[in-house]
């Protein structure tokens, strides 16, 4: 089942091109990884997928993303972000506790349930709960990195999204936490569709199903992660692989 | 040429170093002739008389010493004033770190910037003849002298110093708890309310109390505003006097030197330094200890 149908989807800031007239199927409870060296437009693609590049002035787009058969450019932002969870670069919870980390979203999305198990599944999931449930009403400032970005993606799955995108979402933690998450987005693969954005192919390899590997902002291979990393079909795909360049 | 040069160096450091004695000993002697007069009004008028009473009339037989009064007079205005220029100011900041684009934001800011320059005797003769007479055809029997006008006046004068600083706090707040904000479904005005301010709530009070604090001190609006007449109401329709006026009143005068009724000046202006010297102190302290606190 089709998650994301991309269609010839271009993004401009001003005059410059960033993501080059890219089609591509994501699918549903897979891990796809996107790849390329720093400025290739990869983490502009992902935010474009729940339309944060809303925000940015002088940005405009061409062509069709349809989540669900539903085109995005014509649905309420709002409502698609309920369903399109986002993990960023750097954990960035809420100045709360962790337990108001956990409930603002559903809350504030009118969400009627029993947020004392919202708290605890969501935590759960993460493998964060036995770290923090004596202490849910400290903040979550106090938390260590991979703490802090393990409650930002509880944060996200307590939304119950459909997809979540995570932007380099290792990129500020030490191996061992990195190694948290990275188990976390395999656990996670089973019920969620997830996009992450890296610029670790060796983290690429592991984690994902199928990879996207983005160079100038054109997408120049897309496929199954082990038939990319081994025998890739574009001579760019390979350079980069191989660590020639990037 | 060594020696100019370390001579040159020498006598600059002990030029700064007197400028800087200077600024100190200019506001030691302040606090001591405050102090010294206000000394010798309390030998003759007792502390709890002043500070307790309610009746203030230095000037008239048979006299009387109460504060509480100029106090009342001087609170009405802050109050006032600080209930229309802390919604104003919260929403103008909010506007420019917000949703201004940089365009509107480049010119709005020092447009703003320039109220907080306007001379303070123009606000007090715009108070006296423009909002006065739109009050006055509002509410009739608004006095030609009235603390509400003068509030008004001094709201906008303090506006630019709350909207300034919160807007440097709303500007400062990290881009990514915004994002995270939003992509968890929640609209701009949800993330506002619910994020920006509460984790902004220990700036949003740092210039809120720079604000009362600057408000208490405003003399020259709400001496020509708000009337020569200390009395304790609750209507802001009527002739008040704030600490401030008082000391204009008394300075302009004719009352002589050395005198009971001269002292009163340094006895209202002791409690006027101590009064914005506190507010002062908490502004700073709490402008240099924020922190995106817990909320």
């Amino acid at each position: 089942m089709t998650v994301f149908d991309i269609k010839n989807f271009s993004v401009f800031y001003g005059p410059k091109e960033a993501v080059k007239s890219v089609s591509l199927k994501i699918k549903k409870n897979k891990v796809t990884a996107v790849i390329g060296p720093s400025g290739c437009g990869k983490s502009t693609f992902l935010r474009s997928l729940n339309r944060m590049n809303d925000f940015i002035p002088n940005l405009t787009t061409k062509g069709e993303i349809f989540f669900f058969k539903e085109n995005i450019q014509k649905t309420n932002p709002v409502d698609l972000r309920r369903k399109i969870g986002m993990v960023f670069q750097r954990p960035n919870p809420f100045p709360k506790s962790i337990y108001k980390n956990i409930i603002w979203g559903p809350k504030i999305n009118g969400y009627k349930c029993n947020w004392d198990e919202l708290v605890e599944t969501s935590l759960q999931k993460t493998g964060l709960w036995d770290e923090v449930k004596d202490r849910l009403n400290d903040s979550a400032l106090n938390l260590s990195g991979g703490q802090q970005q393990r409650l930002c993606i509880a944060r996200a799955i307590a939304m119950n999204p459909d997809v979540i995108l995570m932007d380099e979402p290792c990129s500020a933690l030490d191996p061992a936490a990195t190694a948290r998450i990275e188990d976390l987005i395999e656990e996670l693969s089973q019920n969620y569709t997830i996009l992450i954005v890296t610029h670790n192919m060796q983290q690429a390899a592991r984690v994902s199903e199928e990879t996207a590997f983005f160079y100038n902002g054109q997408l120049i291979e897309f496929g199954a992660t082990k038939d990319l990393f081994t025998k890739p079909k574009e001579k760019r795909t390979e350079d980069y692989i191989t660590g020639r360049f990037g | 040429m060594i020696f100019k040069n370390s001579l040159f160096k020498k006598s600059l450091s002990t030029l700064l170093a007197l400028t800087g004695v200077l600024t100190l000993s200019i506001t030691l002697f302040s606090i001591i002739l405050l102090g010294k007069e206000s000394w010798s009004f309390f030998q003759k008028v007792p502390l709890k008389d002043f500070l307790f009473g309610t009746h203030w009339a230095p000037l008239l037989e048979p006299k009387s010493f109460g504060v509480l009064p100029l106090l009342s007079g001087t609170f009405m205005i802050v109050i006032l004033s600080i209930s229309l220029a802390l919604p104003l100011g919260l929403l103008t900041a909010t506007f420019l770190s917000e949703f201004a684009s940089p365009h509107w934001r480049k010119w709005l800011k020092p447009a703003l910037e320039i109220l907080a320059g306007i001379p303070t005797v123009v606000y007090g003769y715009f108070a006296l003849t423009f909002i006065t007479p739109l009050l006055k055809s509002i509410y009739p029997p608004t006095e030609i002298f009235n603390a509400l006008s003068a509030s008004i006046v001094v709201g906008i004068m303090i506006l630019p110093m709350i909207s300034s600083l919160c807007d440097d706090a709303f500007f400062d707040f990290p881009i990514s708890l915004k994002e995270g904000a939003l992509s968890l479904g929640a609209t701009p005005f949800e993330f506002i309310t619910q994020i920006l301010y509460p984790a902004s709530l220990s700036r949003i009070g740092a210039a809120l109390v720079l604000a009362i604090s600057r408000a208490i001190g405003e003399t020259m609006a709400v001496t020509i505003a708000a009337g020569a007449t200390p009395k304790i109401t609750l209507n802001p329709f009527e002739s008040i006097q704030t600490m401030t006026a008082y000391i204009v009143q008394v300075s302009l005068g004719d009352t002589p030197a050395g005198g009971i009724e001269y002292q009163t000046c340094f006895a209202v202006g002791a409690l006027l330094f101590i009064l914005t010297f506190f507010f002062n102190w908490i502004g700073h302290k709490i402008m240099t200890r924020w922190s995106w606190e817990l909320s």
